[in-house]
């Protein structure tokens, strides 16, 4: 479960923000790293809320630095709801 | 070159300028969703108008003061482009009413209204475009805001206050969506012939017509000429702009 989490929060990213997929790493900065702008994240979010089909709510997003994050965050409210 | 039209929805299309609009859209080759509240007559004769004439669109009901009935129309509209590959490149925020009166006699009820129709309603729209907009990086959004937004009237202090509040929407969006390639504009019709014009009497025209350099009133088909080029690529260097479209009226 959370290997498939992981790789398709992963290629989310890659094809958003149109990275190559070694440079998406746990730690990776979306505005430092990968060159995301505050647009770029509100998408992200978006997209991540459909993929997973779960609300994510503001104040969790503006949390969300890292690619680490992100994966984190899905895995554990996942986990929570089953 | 893509056989599939590209979507343009144009609120309150059934009759005045959102018809001209609309018919003008299809003539450019966008397969337009009429929407329309409550004449459904109406919007039906000028989807029919626009298939006679080799176009192509279809009603859609919405009341745009509803924020459910929105989502859900843009819900269709995601279906929609999504089952025919066809993108949402155009939204005209059209809808609107005007209950004139001054201040002193202004009812919250009615301020309420037509905040929710002219301006709520816009920004609600613009926020379910942006969504899928931004995902194939192109658009353009175009609101039909008034000349008294800009110049003031006696007796429309709600309507003017909502048509000016169109033009912050504008300005503020183009910014935000010009790096998704989405433009946003806002055109400001002076004195159109339309029912809303109609209701004036003789003495009242008169003196409008005084007021306009130009001496007459525009027509629907002035705003859809203007609209239509917002619309197209002819206009790609446009964005956060507000076009006058008054004869003269207001420079």
């Amino acid at each position: 479960m959370s290997t498939n989490t992981e790789e398709r929060v992963r290629s989310i990213i890659c094809d958003q923000l149109a990275v190559e997929p070694e440079k998406v790493k746990a730690a990776s900065s979306f505005i430092e790293d990968l060159g995301a702008d505050s647009l770029d994240i509100v998408e992200l979010v978006m997209t991540m809320e459909e993929e997973f089909d779960m609300d994510i709510p503001d104040e969790e997003a503006e949390k969300m630095k890292t690619v680490g994050d992100v994966i984190n965050y899905i895995n554990a409210k996942s986990s929570a709801n089953h | 070159m893509s056989l599939v039209k590209p979507l343009a929805l144009v609120t309150g299309a059934s009759r005045g300028i959102g018809a001209a609009i609309a018919e003008k859209l299809a003539s450019h080759g966008f397969h337009v969703l009429i929407n329309y509240v409550s004449n459904e007559a109406k919007a039906i004769e000028v989807v029919n108008t626009i298939i006679a004439a080799g176009g192509s669109a279809e009603p859609l009901r919405f009341d745009v003061t509803s924020e459910a009935e929105i989502a859900t129309a843009f819900e269709f509209i995601s279906k929609k482009t999504q089952t025919t590959g066809a993108a949402l490149e155009v939204l005209v925020n059209n809808a609107g009413i005007s209950e004139d009166g001054l201040i002193l006699r202004l009812k919250k009820e009615s301020l309420d209204r037509t905040l929710q129709t002219n301006l709520v309603s816009a920004i609600l729209t613009c926020k379910e475009a942006a969504r899928l907009m931004m995902k194939n990086r192109k658009g353009s959004i175009i609101q039909i805001s008034s000349v008294v937004g800009e110049m003031g009237n006696a007796g429309q202090v709600a309507y003017s206050a909502a048509k000016a509040g169109m033009i912050g929407l504008t300005k503020s969006l183009a910014k935000e969506l010009a790096s998704r390639h989405i433009r946003v504009n806002a055109v400001t019709p002076g004195y159109i012939q339309t029912d809303m014009t109609n209701a004036l009497n003789e003495t009242q025209k008169t003196a409008i017509i005084e007021g306009i350099p130009l001496g007459y009133l525009g027509e629907g088909q002035d705003v859809a000429n203007l609209v239509a080029f917002l619309a197209l690529p002819e206009s790609r260097y446009i964005t956060g702009q507000v076009i006058g479209i008054n004869g003269g009226l207001y420079i």
